[in-house]
Formats: structure tokens, sequence, C-alpha cells
């Protein structure tokens, strides 16, 4: 892959947001990948005049995520599918839906993780 | 009064859709309309059950038979371009309406393979 | 006056598939929607895990029936760029060539919708009849209308004889005449002016950071088009993005009309181009390591990530499609639209839902 991706820390994400914003990058999406070892990449993608740039944010499955939607009201949606396949939660979402943009009320598990993690509310 | 030419021209030109079922088209050459096999050439490899994405083709090498779903084959025709012998073919017509559900079950010849050997059995014996 | 709740979709003549919108509605103005998907989403990412690579590429041309194609022709870029696999040029440029009659035939089959949208059968038929020359070439060249399974990792699996590229030539040249002499309707009839200009207006910096894509984003200034990435032989045509400058429903209907005949021009400028050449090369080995593609489809920008570890079956696949992305935008669009424009500014995003759920 001739495009690199640099790795950034939770504290380091609204920051990062903001800096993109005022750059006029676009954000082009989030993509979650299950790592098998309780771990969750989550790798954001940027655009501008077709040059991306990548961030990738590793964190436990069981941590909360600060959501970029306050910045990047576009994310609101990828942020809520991620959560409904994987199970991340994300502080701040503009537009919740609680889990439940795709799945039915009575699905519990995680649809799209290798090792599902069950959540103590 | 602006209408008058349209109205005369649709009245006594011919219709512009095919008159089916009574004028039908001709199938383009390479169509992939029916899934077949020559069973007497195929040789039970497997290839053609690995390869298909919808995984609609069972094949049993001790049985030598062939087995396929219609009803699950997408007909994408990667089954032809995989098999070694050329024994799968795509028919350019669509399969014929039936009223049950019924799966295309093929069972290929025995092997000819145990005559051949009896034959050069035979032929060393003689040799010797 | 109190508000009104009124659930638009999922079931609505206009739409091709199913969204459901709730929108908030205060004297036939929409103050607000908000969106709910979730109805046809059948979790083709997962399937990843089941199917070998070779097989996925089936799997994810039925991602869309529209826009097959370029959704097979991703997928294989992205494994030929982690494979280190070089396609051959005649297999390039007959992916374009491919490529461009799924754009024209998309754009006519959107334009015959939209002109349904707001009751104009007619031109709506027209629009589809044309669009049945497309499907003809399609069924001809490659061996089925819709989903053509052409793309292989390495190349493509079916050539194009001279015979088959004169017969192309002529259809072409059929269609545009066609297309053009619908030009004056769709483009300068007075109705169709008065249902779409200045509705669903998406102003020049809320394109940019709702993060619109595609003819959405060139409606409003924007002269983005992921074709410039120069991916399969677009590099070696010569061509420019269609732009227009308002913003509303008719910028986006005059967009995509003339993208229909810049598609034309560019299979002409494919095949009377078309080098000698294989039309593919064997592959061997298994995906390793990650990869991030993008083409642009006739909605928008499309973008794959693709991460390999070594076995046949990858470790993950995602898609990101261009109505994904434009679903922000429409929220945006939709307050100050008046009740009956509805259905026309939901379409005018030419929206796949299909594609958007996976």
């Amino acid at each position: 892959m001739n495009e690199t991706i640099t790795p950034i820390t939770v504290g380091e994400l609204p920051a990062l947001a903001q800096k993109m914003w005022d750059e006029g990058m676009r954000l082009v999406t989030l993509t979650a990948v299950d790592l098998c070892d309780g771990n969750l990449d989550l790798l954001y993608h940027f655009d501008k005049d077709l040059t991306m740039s990548h961030y990738r944010l590793t964190v436990p499955k069981t941590e909360t995520v600060p959501s970029i939607s306050g910045v990047y009201f576009a994310a609101l949606l990828v942020e809520n599918e991620i959560k409904d396949q994987f199970g991340t939660d994300f502080s701040g979402l503009a537009l919740d839906f609680g889990g439940h943009l795709y799945l039915a009320d009575e699905v519990k598990s995680q649809p799209f993780c290798k090792l599902s993690i069950t959540k103590k509310s | 009064m602006f209408m008058t030419k349209n109205v005369i021209k649709n009245l006594l030109c011919k219709s512009a859709t095919r008159m089916y079922p009574a004028v039908t088209r001709e199938p383009f050459a390479g169509f992939r309309g029916m899934l077949e096999n020559a069973i007497d050439v195929c040789i039970f490899c497997k290839k053609c059950q690995l390869s298909c994405p919808s995984q609609c083709i069972k094949v049993d090498l001790k049985a030598r038979t062939w087995e396929c779903d219609p009803f699950a084959c997408v007909y994408c025709g990667v089954c032809v371009d995989v098999c070694p012998v050329a024994s799968l073919s795509m028919r350019a017509t669509y399969r014929p309406v039936t009223a049950e559900r019924e799966m295309i079950f093929m069972q290929g010849p025995p092997k000819a393979v145990k005559a051949k050997a009896g034959e050069k059995k035979e032929e060393k014996k003689e040799e010797e | 006056m109190a508000r009104t709740i009124l659930p638009f979709g999922p079931q609505h003549p206009v739409l091709p598939e199913p969204i459901h919108l709730t929108l908030e509605i205060e004297d036939e103005i929409v103050k607000s929607a908000v969106p709910a998907l979730g109805y046809v989403h059948r979790g083709l990412e997962k399937l990843c895990e089941i199917r070998d690579f070779h097989q996925m590429i089936q799997i994810v041309e039925r991602v869309c029936g529209i826009c097959s194609k370029i959704h097979a022709m991703c997928y294989c870029q992205g494994l030929e760029e982690l494979m280190g696999v070089e396609v051959p040029r005649r297999a390039k440029y007959l992916r374009v060539a491919w490529s461009e009659l799924h754009r024209i035939h998309s754009h006519l089959l959107w334009i015959g919708l939209f002109a349904d949208a707001f009751g104009f059968e007619s031109l709506f038929m027209q629009c589809w009849r044309i669009r049945e020359r497309i499907m003809d070439i399609n069924e001809a060249t490659t061996g089925n209308r819709v989903v053509v399974s052409v793309n292989v990792v390495g190349g493509v699996r079916r050539d194009l004889s001279k015979e088959h590229q004169t017969w192309i030539g002529e259809q072409l040249k059929l269609v545009e005449k066609e297309v053009l002499a619908l030009k004056s309707t769709i483009v300068s009839d007075y109705t169709v002016k008065r249902r779409t200009q200045g509705v669903g207006v998406l102003t020049k910096d809320q394109a940019h950071q709702l993060g619109a894509v595609g003819p959405v984003l060139r409606a409003s200034g924007w002269a983005q088009d992921a074709r410039m990435l120069g991916y399969a032989a677009f590099d070696e045509l010569e061509f420019a993005p269609v732009v227009e400058y308002d913003g509303d429903c008719y910028a986006r209907l005059v967009v995509r009309f003339r993208e229909v005949l810049q598609s034309v021009d560019l299979v002409r400028q494919a095949l009377s181009r078309l080098p000698e050449g294989d039309i593919n090369v064997p592959v061997k080995g298994k995906p390793k390591g990650e990869v991030i593609t993008r083409v642009e489809q006739p909605r928008g920008e499309l973008l794959y990530y693709i991460k390999g570890n070594d076995t046949k079956f990858l470790d993950r696949l995602r898609i990101r499609t261009p109505t994904f992305a434009n679903i922000p935008p429409l929220l945006a669009m939709l307050p100050g639209v008046e009740l009956a424009d509805v259905p026309v500014v939901v379409l005018s995003i030419d929206p796949c839902i299909s594609c958007t759920e996976r």
C-alpha cells in the first residue's frame, strides 16, 4: 500500500478531528477491524483533493471512544453502524440510535466480533 | 393541432415492441442460461465444487455423481472456466418452466481404468 | 400549528429501495428528518470469513445490482495491488469500457425514475427504452444483462472481438442520437424546471462539510471525480469532471445528463485505443496486508478496505458506498422543503439503499 497509516491515541482524537476540519479535509469514513486479542482497530480516513490520509486508533473493546460527530456531522452514521456491529460505545453522538440502527430490538450480541464481549451496564 | 403529426405517425407505423410470444429474439451467443455437464468427460475432480460462490454443486468421487441445485446457482460461469477437461458448459437458452423443484443429478459411467490394468497384467503374463 | 410526524417509506412509489425517514412537518413544510435504515441489510461483509477471496468477487458484485461491475472492479483492483499483480493493458481498457457502459445505463435509469417522481411517465418510458440498447450490449458481450461477472483477479474473463466493437460503436451512435433528442425535454422543459429548480439546495460549503460525493458534490460546484485518480486506464483517456454550480435538484439532473454524453465519448475513446495483448494473468498466492482503493461509481466515490492475513479467507472487507456518504447531506437538504417535493429531493441523491446497507 502506498499510503501510510499514522497511529494515534484516544486522547489525541478530538484535537485531530478539529485539526482536520480546520485544514479543510473531508471525512471519508471510519473502518473498524476486530484484532482477535480483545482489541479493536479504528481507522479514520480523510481526504483533500483526492489525496488521502489515514489514522489508526487501537482500543480495547470495552473502552468508550469520543465521537467526532460534533465536528464532522457525517460521522454519526458510521459510528452508529460500528456500535451496532462491534459494540463500541461512542460518547457525545449527535444522533444516537442506541445500537439499533440495523439490528432489531431483541438482538443482544454483536454480529461482527469474532469474540464478543458482554457489557455490564 | 401540434399532436396531429404524432397521432398519424403512431397509427400508421408498426409497433415499437416485439410481438412476443409470436416473435421471439434469438439469444445472444455466450449468454449464460443453463449449466450442463457432459458426464462422460467429467473426471470428478471437485474443482467446480470448490470454486462455486453459492456452493450449489456436489461432487462424489467414489459414487461418480455430479449434482447441481439450479435454484441456488447464480449462473456466473466460474465453474466452466476452472473445469480442467471442459466438460461443463453454459447453454444460451433459459431453463424450461417446471412445476416442481428438481436438482440436476447426473450419474457418471463406471471407471474404465480397471479393465486396462487387467489387460496389462494379462500382457505381462503372456510375456513371461 | 402543531407539528405532525409523518413516516416516509420504507415502501413508497418513488423509492427503488426501502429507506425510512421520519419527517417532522409544520404547515406542509418539513422541519427535520431522521433516517432509519436496516431493511435490506444482508451482512455481506461478514461473508468474507467463509468464502475465499476468489468466490468473494461474485458476492461483492451482488452488493448493488445497478453498479455491480464497478464493485467487482474495485475489489479486484485492491487485491491486485495487495498481491503485486500487474494487469495487462488490454484488460484495463476493457474494464473502462464496461464501467462506462454501466455508468450510462445507471444514469439513464435514474433520469427515468426521477421523471417518474414528479409524474412524467412518458419520459420515464423513453429513457428506459434507450437503456435497453445498453442492456443488449451487456448481454451480447459479457453473458448477462445486469450482473455481468467479467472481472477476475488479474484481468477480465471475456474479450471484445472486432465485430463486437463495431456493433457497440453503432449502438452508441443510436444511443447518443436518442439521448440528444430527449435533451430539450430533460434540460429545458418548463414543467421540469418548475419542479426541480430551487428545490433541495445544498450550498458549496455544506456539500464539503457533510462529506457529499459524486454528482451531488459536483452539482454544488466542486470539481472532484475519483476517476481523476487514474486507475484502470483512466489516466490515458481525456475527460474533465462535469460541474454545475446551483446545488439544487435541477443542477443534479443536468450533471447526470451531461455525464451520460461524457461516458459515451469515453467508451468510444477506450475502444478506439484498445491495445493488443492478453486479457488476464494467472494469479497465485494469498493476500497479506492492508490496502485501500477507490473508484468512481455512478453515484459517487466508492472505497474498499481489504485486509488479508495470508490465508484464503480475508480478515476484513470494508465497503463504504457513496449513498452512505450522501445521507447526511440529504438530512441537511430536507428542512424547508414542501411535502410534495420530498420524493423529488430524496431521489435526487440517487439512493441505492442496498449499497448503503450491504
